[in-house]
């Protein structure tokens, strides 16, 4: 210490003080604003902030009801939250202490988490801070982070279309874990080509459930999906591991039994098939009842082998199998003709 | 090396020459054609196999390009306004290069800027160190350098220098702070700034 201090205010002019706090308020004994930081007289432009009220020009927002200069000297060491009572309505927060006898109060305002509004709404710059004010950086951050956010977003975006393309090419249906109408098609080539190679031949069951539709509709969609999983596991039991089982459509289902086998032992099959799937299905107290029709193709009935021409005979045959009374399992022959009326609706 | 540094030599090359460019370089490169990530990090071979096939693809030296994307760089609004935050003006950014690698890392953890030290002499002249572990970088930072003093209205001589055991050196020399009208920047964040 050189012996020159002294307790009074004017010890920092206000021009230096107005640069370590660009935004700060002597507001006089009376309540009157003496002199104010060049960032604040910026903001209150027109409203020449020096010689109004300080609590005419800020709304005291936290703590409420400070009113007079007394109230304000008794919240002196918190905390404030003030609004600028005129548009935009600029909002602080800051702290107000006392100064010497008579001398009125010391209030530093900064702007908070609102600076960017602040910023926008009067147009500051780099030099209305402190030097120390870390409200550039916070600034700086809010727009790195919003650029970081936006390529979060398109990277979130194009995922879940890799996604969706994804689930879209997969060969699995999501419901009964069986192959679906794609993978279907793939193992039916690969079939066809072996069969043409000389290789074995293979047979295709077509499965067609029977009121499937009125169990949806009287007993709902859960029970709908149980007898699906049902019949599921019931096709996958009734094949060997590298045959091929297919949900083609809603309650379609399609078989390709690899190896040669004869017609007979194919409608056996289908026959069995269809009888497990008129047994009841217990589903929360309720039982289902459904039952199923089949048309059966063999590869052996082809010169060449043709996968749609197949599809469209056994689907030919599924239908015979409908007209005559459902349940029935039908092998295709080259006389079987589409009637009129084709299509059976269950 | 991190995918928003992949993305922006993709976007240099697809701004800069078009799209069938990027599209023969990623080829050469053996990488997708869609390209690369910004908010993922591959594998450093992956970029010097991409900067290999452009120089070639070009004819342009490495050095070069790497220059010319620190150019580019400054050439996206969004960046361009994140490096003025650096610096009221020119003389101001150079002084605060040191803190972009910590900046960059504020808004990107893994982001991986090398360090840059900024030794000032006198007159306005400066040698900035880059102290990355992969050359090329000193190379895109004498880039950025260029094209912010552009921006900010100074005349400076930028020269990078070489690299030495220390990192890559570039030399700076500030011949005048306010020689032409600079671009405008406030702080205010615009509505649409847009990304890569």
């Amino acid at each position: 210490m050189d012996g020159t201090t002294t307790d009074q205010l004017t010890m920092v002019p206000p021009e230096a003080l107005g640069r370590l706090m660009p935004m700060y308020v002597w507001v006089s004994p009376t309540g009157h604003v003496r002199e104010a930081g060049p960032t604040l007289l910026k903001l209150c432009g027109d409203c020449a902030l020096i010689g109004r009220r300080f609590l005419e020009t800020f709304e005291l927002i936290r703590p409420r009801g400070v009113t007079t200069m007394a109230e304000l000297g008794a919240v002196a060491g918190r905390r404030l939250h003030a609004t600028l009572r005129e548009p935009p309505h600029t909002a602080f927060r800051g702290l107000a202490v006392p100064l010497g006898p008579g001398q009125g109060m010391l209030v530093n305002l900064s702007f908070g988490i609102a600076v960017a509004e602040a910023v926008r709404d009067h147009d500051l710059t780099d030099a209305d801070f402190a030097v120390t004010d870390l409200a550039v950086e916070l600034l700086y951050l809010h727009e790195a982070k919003s650029a970081v956010m936006d390529e979060l977003n398109g990277l979130n975006t194009r995922l879940q279309a890799a996604r969706a393309a994804a689930e879209e090419h997969a060969l699995t249906d999501p419901l009964t874990g069986l192959a679906n109408r794609r993978a279907l098609e793939m193992a039916l080539t690969r079939a066809a080509e072996a069969a043409d190679r000389d290789g074995p031949g293979f047979a295709m069951i077509h499965l067609d459930l029977d009121y499937f539709k009125s169990v949806n509709d009287t007993l709902g969609h859960a029970a709908g999906d149980h007898v699906l999983t049902q019949v599921a596991h019931i096709l996958r039991e009734e094949t060997r591991r590298h045959d091929i089982v297919a949900r083609v459509g809603g309650d379609e289902f399609v078989l390709i039994l690899r190896g040669s086998a004869d017609a007979d032992r194919l409608v056996a099959l289908a026959r069995r098939i269809i009888a497990r799937f008129e047994e009841p299905m217990e589903f929360e107290g309720q039982t289902c009842r459904i039952s199923g029709s089949a048309g059966i193709v063999l590869s052996s009935g082809y010169e060449r082998q043709n996968p749609d021409r197949m599809l469209s005979d056994a689907d030919l045959a599924l239908y015979a199998s409908k007209r005559n009374g459902r349940a029935q399992a039908t092998v295709y022959t080259p006389d079987l003709v589409l009637p009129d009326d084709h299509r059976t609706q269950d | 090396m991190h995918g928003l540094m992949n993305r922006a030599i993709q976007c240099f090359l697809r701004d800069t020459y078009g799209a069938e460019v990027w599209l023969t370089v990623a080829e050469q490169a053996g990488i997708e054609p869609e390209g690369f990530e910004a908010m993922m990090v591959y594998p450093d071979a992956i970029t010097e196999s991409l900067l290999c096939a452009a120089s070639r693809q070009l004819s342009k030296p490495r050095e070069a390009l790497l220059e010319d994307i620190g150019i580019w760089l400054v050439s996206v609004e969004r960046l361009r306004r994140l490096m003025r935050f650096g610096g009221v003006d020119y003389h101001d950014f150079i002084d605060t290069l040191e803190e972009l690698p910590g900046r960059a890392q504020l808004a990107v953890p893994d982001i991986g800027l090398p360090a840059i030290r900024v030794i000032p002499h006198s007159q306005g002249r400066f040698t900035l160190v880059c102290q990355g572990d992969r050359e090329g970088f000193g190379q895109v930072l004498a880039g950025v350098l260029r094209a912010m003093a552009d921006d900010y209205g100074a005349l400076a001589l930028i020269d990078h220098v070489g690299a030495t055991s220390r990192g890559e050196t570039i030399e700076v020399e500030l011949l005048e702070a306010r020689f032409a009208e600079g671009r405008a920047f406030s702080l205010a964040m615009p509505v649409a700034a847009g990304g890569l």
